[in-house]
C-alpha cells in the first residue's frame, strides 16, 4: 500500500514537475524500459544471480564454520574474534580492485568478495545463538551425563538455529550487493557491468532497472531464507512471527 | 537394586565451606529427602552426586561402586523442567536415554500414557502447563537407564493447588515402581508427605543436623495432611530448622 503510494507520487511528481527524463526518468518509463531490454538484460541478470548465490552459499558455510570452530575452542575464539571484526572493517570498495590485481578477472575475486560481506553475520550471529543457549539446558545435559558433542548437537545446535537463520537473511542480502560491486570491477556480464554502461552513457531509465532488480533479487532471497527457515525450525513458531 | 551411601563429603567454594563433613545413605526402594534453608549447600551436593564437580574430601557410592566425580550415574529432574523445546514432549522424553545410546519409544509411550499425558506426545512443551512440564521432565527421569532417581525441588515452581496434586500425582507414580529416590526441597509439608526419611541440614556448612523417619504407612492418602500426628511433626521439624534462623 506504502509502496503503491510511492510509485503514485513519484509518477505524478515526474509529470508535473517536468523532470527530465535523463535526470530522474518516472516508474512508468522504468518500466517501459525494462520490458524492452529484457532480452539483453536476462543474460546479465542471470550472471548475477549465479555469482550471488555461488558466493553467499560459499560465504554462508565459511561463516558458519568459523562459528563452530570458534565455539568449540574458546582459546583459538579469544585469539581470532578481533581478527573477525577487523576483517569487516576492510573497505570492500578499495579492496576488490586490488584482488582483481592479484586474481585476475576471473571468477575467483568476485567470490572472494561476496564471501567477505557474507561470511560476518552469519558466523556472528551463529556464535551468539551457541553462547547464549540457556544455563538450564546445559545444567539438565551435563547432569544426565552428556558429553561435549552431545550436548553440542542436541541443544546448542538446535537453540542456535533460529540465530542462524537471522545471520543467513542479512547475508542473502548482502550477497546480491557484493556482486554487483564485484561486477563493476571487471566483469563481462552483470547487473554491475549494465549498471556501469547504463550510467556512463546518461541512461538513467537502465539506471534504475538495474536497482529494481538489484532489490527484486535480494527481496527473493531473503524469501527463499525465510521459507527455508520455516520448515526446518518448526517449534514454537508463536515466537518467531 | 540400587543404594546411595555418601561418606564425610566435604567441598568448599573460594575457601567457604559448603558441605563438611556430610555423611547419610538411601536405601533400596527408600524415599529420602533433605531439608534446608534456601542456600544450605543442597544444590552443591546435588552438583557432586550428579559428578559436575569433585569434592575436597569424602566419597560417594552407588551400589558400592564410587561415583565421585563420575557424570551421568543418576537420573535426575531439574527445578525448572529444563525440557528442549524444540523437542516435542516424546523425543524430550527420550533424550536421558539418547545420551547412553539405546533408546526403548515403547518404554516411553507406556509411561507417558499411565502418567496421564497421553494425547500431548507430539506437543511442544511451550503448549504445556507448568504442571504438565513438570511430569514430562519426571517421565523423563523415570525412564533414563539410570535407576537412582535425583529430584531437585521440582514443585518449588509451581502455585500450591498444582503442587498438592503433582505430590499426589509423584506418589502413586512411585508408590508403584518403588525406585530409590533421594529428594531436595524447602517445604516441610511436602518432606512429611513425601517421605519415608527426612534428613535436616544445618546451614553453611551443611552438616546433617538432624534424621526423622517418617511414620504414615504407604500407600499415603491425602488426608494425613490435617491429621493431630502430621502437624506435631510438622512443629517439631519446624523447630529443628528455625535453631539456625
Amino acid at each position: 500500500m506504502v509502496l503503491i503510494l510511492f510509485f503514485v507520487s513519484w509518477q505524478v511528481a515526474t509529470a508535473f514537475l517536468s523532470i527530465p527524463s535523463w535526470l530522474i526518468p518516472s516508474p512508468v518509463e522504468i518500466v517501459k524500459e525494462g520490458i524492452h531490454s529484457w532480452n539483453a538484460f536476462s543474460g546479465h541478470l542471470t550472471s548475477t544471480i549465479l555469482l550471488s548465490v555461488c558466493g553467499f552459499i560459499i560465504g554462508s558455510m565459511i561463516g558458519l564454520a568459523t562459528a563452530l570452530i570458534l565455539h568449540l575452542l574458546p582459546k583459538v575464539k579469544q585469539a581470532l574474534y578481533p581478527l573477525l571484526i577487523l576483517s569487516q572493517n576492510i573497505p570492500i570498495i578499495v579492496l576488490a580492485p586490488l584482488l582483481v590485481v592479484w586474481f585476475g578477472f576471473g571468477l575467483l575475486p568476485k567470490v572472494i568478495v561476496i564471501t567477505l560481506v557474507c561470511f560476518f553475520p552469519v558466523s556472528v550471529s551463529a556464535m551468539d545463538g551457541f553462547r547464549q543457549t540457556n544455563e538450564e539446558y546445559i545444567h539438565y545435559m551435563k547432569m544426565a551425563g552428556a558429553t561435549k558433542m552431545q550436548l553440542f548437537r542436541k541443544v546448542e545446535w538446535p537453540h542456535a538455529l533460529p540465530s542462524v537463520f537471522s545471520g543467513l537473511k542479512i547475508s542473502s542480502t548482502y550477497s546480491v550487493m557484493g556482486a554487483v560491486i564485484s561486477e563493476w570491477l571487471g566483469a563481462q556480464k552483470g547487473i554491475g557491468v549494465y549498471m556501469t554502461l547504463a550510467s556512463s552513457s546518461f541512461r538513467t531509465d537502465r539506471v534504475f532497472v538495474a536497482i529494481f532488480m538489484i532489490m527484486i533479487l535480494s527481496l527473493l532471497f531473503f524469501c527463499i531464507i525465510v521459507l527455508l527457515e520455516r520448515t526446518v525450525v518448526k517449534w514454537n513458531r508463536k515466537e518467531w512471527k | 537394586m540400587t543404594s546411595l551411601s555418601i561418606n564425610n563429603l566435604s567441598k568448599s567454594f573460594d575457601g567457604e565451606m559448603i558441605l563438611d563433613h556430610l555423611s547419610f545413605s538411601v536405601d533400596e526402594g527408600e524415599f529420602v529427602t533433605i531439608l534446608g534453608p534456601s542456600g544450605s549447600g543442597k544444590s552443591t551436593l546435588f552438583h557432586l552426586i550428579g559428578g559436575l564437580f569433585a569434592p575436597d574430601k569424602g566419597e560417594i557410592k552407588l551400589n558400592g561402586l564410587s561415583i565421585t566425580g563420575k557424570q551421568g550415574s543418576i537420573a535426575y529432574m531439574p527445578q525448572s523442567p529444563s525440557l528442549l523445546p524444540w523437542r516435542t514432549v516424546i523425543e524430550n522424553v527420550l533424550l536421558g536415554q539418547e545420551l547412553s545410546g539405546k533408546t526403548d519409544r515403547k518404554k516411553a509411550m507406556r509411561m507417558i500414557e499411565r502418567t496421564g499425558l497421553e494425547g500431548y506426545e507430539q506437543a511442544y512443551p511451550s503448549q504445556l502447563s507448568g504442571g504438565m512440564k513438570q511430569r514430562a521432565a519426571f517421565i523423563r527421569a523415570l525412564v533414563s537407564p539410570q535407576s537412582f532417581l535425583c529430584l531437585d525441588e521440582p514443585f518449588s515452581a509451581l502455585d500450591e493447588f498444582t503442587r498438592l496434586d503433582m505430590q499426589k500425582w509423584l506418589l502413586s507414580i512411585w508408590e508403584e515402581d518403588r525406585s530409590s529416590v533421594l529428594f531436595v526441597t524447602h517445604n516441610i509439608d511436602e518432606a512429611l508427605f513425601l517421605s519415608d526419611r527426612i534428613i535436616v541440614l544445618s546451614n553453611k556448612p551443611a552438616r546433617v543436623q538432624r534424621e526423622f523417619t517418617v511414620p504414615f504407612p504407604r500407600p499415603r492418602q491425602q488426608d494425613i495432611l490435617l491429621s493431630e500426628e502430621f502437624l506435631s511433626w510438622k512443629k517439631e521439624i519446624f523447630e529443628e530448622l528455625s535453631y539456625f534462623a
